[in-house]
């Protein structure tokens, strides 16, 4: 076995992963609660999923023709920075338009700081 | 309540300059490679709507003082002047020429006035897409 066949074996390994976390994160999507539960799925699995089968595709290139794509280098780096603020732009909304928590949750600190925050800004 | 933006406001600082670099890639590119003037101009206009997301109208405009219809106005002009630059030789309309040039730094390139062309539709697509977005910004 050359290099190359070791790394088709190993990269298309990262390609089941990477695929396996885009159905979890779709899984987590239905099962999940609520909002907040909901975009913690979404934001963190379906990020790593992708950024994984982007690796292995820059690398199966790299290594089968020598190609090595700086597009696909930035995409990793762009989505890596742009998911999660993502994420946490929507909760962010959700929680200031008034979608409710999952009635099991047991806290809410955000709440308090709010309040104090709206509290200050009448006095 | 006054929003508290800093995650989106230091991460679009990093991120416009990424969206600005591959639009100028992609204008590049557009001979040989998928790309070209339009996915160029648009990708662009892009990063400057994820900084008026970002930032208010008034800071975007402080940045970059650009008014966007003359930015049409002088992308159709390039694109007319390279279309009449080879009638003064004699060739029909829009006739493109093509060479190699020993460039400084740059080595042997390939140019084309085509290019020329190009930065004509990139500067339009910019102009028209940041037009269209700031007027329906500004109306209340």
């Amino acid at each position: 076995m050359n290099i190359i066949e070791i790394s088709k074996i190993v990269l298309g390994f990262i390609i089941l992963l990477g695929t396996a976390l885009s159905l979890v994160t779709s899984i987590g999507l239905i099962r999940l609660p609520d909002v907040y539960t909901r975009s913690h799925a979404a934001s963190k699995s379906a990020t790593l999923g992708v950024l994984l089968i982007l690796f292995a595709a820059f690398l199966l290139f790299g290594i089968n023709t020598g190609h090595l794509n700086a597009r696909l280098f930035l995409a990793i780096v762009f989505l890596f920075l742009t998911a999660p603020v993502a994420g946490h732009l929507l909760s962010r909304a959700a929680y200031h338009s008034n979608v409710p928590l999952w009635e099991k949750s047991v806290e809410d600190d955000l709440k308090k700081r709010v309040l104090e925050k709206k509290q200050t800004e009448q006095a | 309540m006054k929003a508290n933006n800093i995650i989106l406001q230091t991460i679009t600082k990093v991120v416009v300059f990424i969206i600005i670099t591959f639009s100028i890639y992609l204008f590049f590119a557009g001979h040989y490679y998928p790309g070209g003037g339009f996915i160029g101009g648009l990708m662009t206009a892009s990063a400057l709507v994820l900084l008026l997301l970002a930032y208010d109208m008034e800071t975007v405009k402080r940045v970059i003082p650009a008014d966007f219809k003359i930015v049409t106005a002088v992308g159709l002009l390039i694109a007319v002047i390279t279309g009449v630059g080879p009638m003064l030789s004699g060739l029909p309309f829009l006739t493109h020429a093509h060479d190699y040039v020993e460039l400084p730094l740059l080595g042997k390139s390939g140019l084309t006035t085509a290019m020329l062309f190009d930065l004509g539709v990139y500067l339009v697509v910019i102009g028209i897409t940041m037009t269209i977005i700031q007027t329906i910004g500004e109306s209340d």
